[in-house]
């Protein structure tokens, strides 16, 4: 039998107590990488902003590892709220591939998505398009459709990497089961 | 190598709740794809002592010059995973509407009043055994557009890391005896009946302040990693 507490939805006032400032910003200038930006929007069923939701992502640095350092002020995780338009945007480096006892993944940032509408977050991840190698032998990449998983590949736009999140829809994005 | 157990049908919400009718078009129409456990999934965030406010673990009295309007009350609980193990030191985050039902939020137009000397944010850290414990008011109950005449129950939202990416829990806290609790759609989302009423509070007598707050214990379990692999999981 579990015993596990249940989800509930953040709802559509979660910015009162999770809104940090600067949350959105995971390096400093001395963090060792290739300083990135990485944003997008958040798209309902009829492909309408998303308003009220809250993105959160969680990433390795440039060298595959987890966990933040203070000395290069890397922070491995962030948070940000959307604007009224349903777009986040990160201020990052790009992530290194990170290897375990799985295999080697693809450079890749974790994402949960919470809303007003949703009993329980999502995960989802975001790859990046130039990586194709390294995402075509990606042990998670892999578990999904082929045709699918183009939703999860952010395309890039001048100093910038773009990703739209579809919460449903022909363009729904691929979310996970953790 | 520590696995983490899925969670069993029933016991978080289905995203698809036709009855929360916010989850229309929000709530995604394929079936969530199975991923292996790897380093991104079992390792996490944490956040400690350095993320803390000061004064963020009492809610009445953080605005200077007057106290929050309300029945004082002490929150407090445990933290664990689900094989019993404290979460310590780890972050706790709450909010609130306040005691006339009311969020210090730009989109709350809810005509209730608001209250100047209260926030409605809080924190706390857990301590060594995961125990949690902070002040705020008795949050009051408010209207919202789900159906005719619906009303969210009393709740105060709360907000965990546990030791995984895939331990992140949302979720709120309910008060014993609220009559609005079964006409819910969020709370009455949860399929599993006992996993529901884990997330209502006790009232606690025992930890209640003469002359000066009620008790409510509100024990939190997150997913945790199992010495052994799970059978048939990856
Ligand atoms: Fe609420």
């Amino acid at each position: 039998m579990s015993v596990l507490t249940p989800s509930q939805t953040v709802g559509p006032y979660f910015h009162i107590g999770l809104d940090w400032p600067d949350a959105h910003r995971l390096a400093g200038d001395s963090t060792p990488g290739t300083p990135i930006v990485l944003q997008g929007r958040l798209l309902d069923g009829d492909g309408a902003a998303v308003p009220d939701a809250m993105i959160e992502i969680w990433q390795a640095d440039a060298s595959g590892r987890y966990g933040s350092d203070a000395v290069s002020g890397f922070r491995g995780a962030g948070r940000a709220a959307v604007d009224a338009n349903g777009r986040f945007a990160f201020e990052t480096v790009k992530p290194g591939a990170v290897s375990d006892a799985h295999g080697t993944q693809a450079p890749h940032v974790n994402v949960a998505v919470f809303a007003r509408g949703l009993l329980v977050h999502l995960f989802t991840r975001i790859y990046f398009a130039d990586e194709s190698a390294a995402n075509a032998a990606d042990p998670v990449l892999t578990c999904v459709p082929a045709a699918r998983r183009e939703t999860l590949l952010a395309r890039r736009e001048g100093d910038a990497w773009v990703l739209d999140i579809h919460l449903q829809g022909t363009h729904e994005t691929v979310f996970f089961d953790v | 190598m520590f696995r983490y157990r899925r969670v069993p049908a029933g016991v978080y919400p289905d995203n698809d709740t036709p009855a929360y009718r916010s989850s229309e078009k929000r709530a995604p129409r394929e079936p969530p794809v199975a991923i292996p456990h790897t380093l991104s999934e079992t390792l996490g965030p944490r956040f400690g002592a350095e993320a803390l406010r000061a004064d963020a673990n009492d809610m009445t009295c953080q605005v200077p010059g007057g106290i929050a309007q309300g029945q004082r009350i002490l929150v407090h609980g445990r933290v664990s995973d689900e094989f019993g193990r404290p979460e310590a030191h780890a972050l706790v985050e709450v909010w609130q509407a306040n005691a006339a039902g009311r969020y210090r939020h730009v989109n709350d137009d809810h005509d209730a009043p608001l209250d100047p000397y209260f926030t409605g944010a809080g924190q706390c850290l857990t301590d060594a055994d995961g125990h949690y414990a902070f002040y705020t008011i008795e949050p009051g109950a408010y209207p919202w557009g789900n159906h005719a005449n619906a009303w969210r129950p009393r709740h105060i939202h709360f907000s965990l890391f546990g030791p995984a990416w895939g331990s992140r829990l949302v979720t709120q806290m309910y008060f014993p005896g609220d009559p609005l609790l079964p006409f819910d759609p969020i709370f009455m989302g949860i399929a599993d009946a006992q996993a529901r009423e884990r997330l209502v509070s006790c009232f606690d007598l025992a930890r209640t302040e003469p002359g000066r707050a009620l008790a409510y214990r509100f024990d939190i379990v997150l997913r945790g990693p199992a010495e052994t692999p799970w059978e048939n999981r990856s």
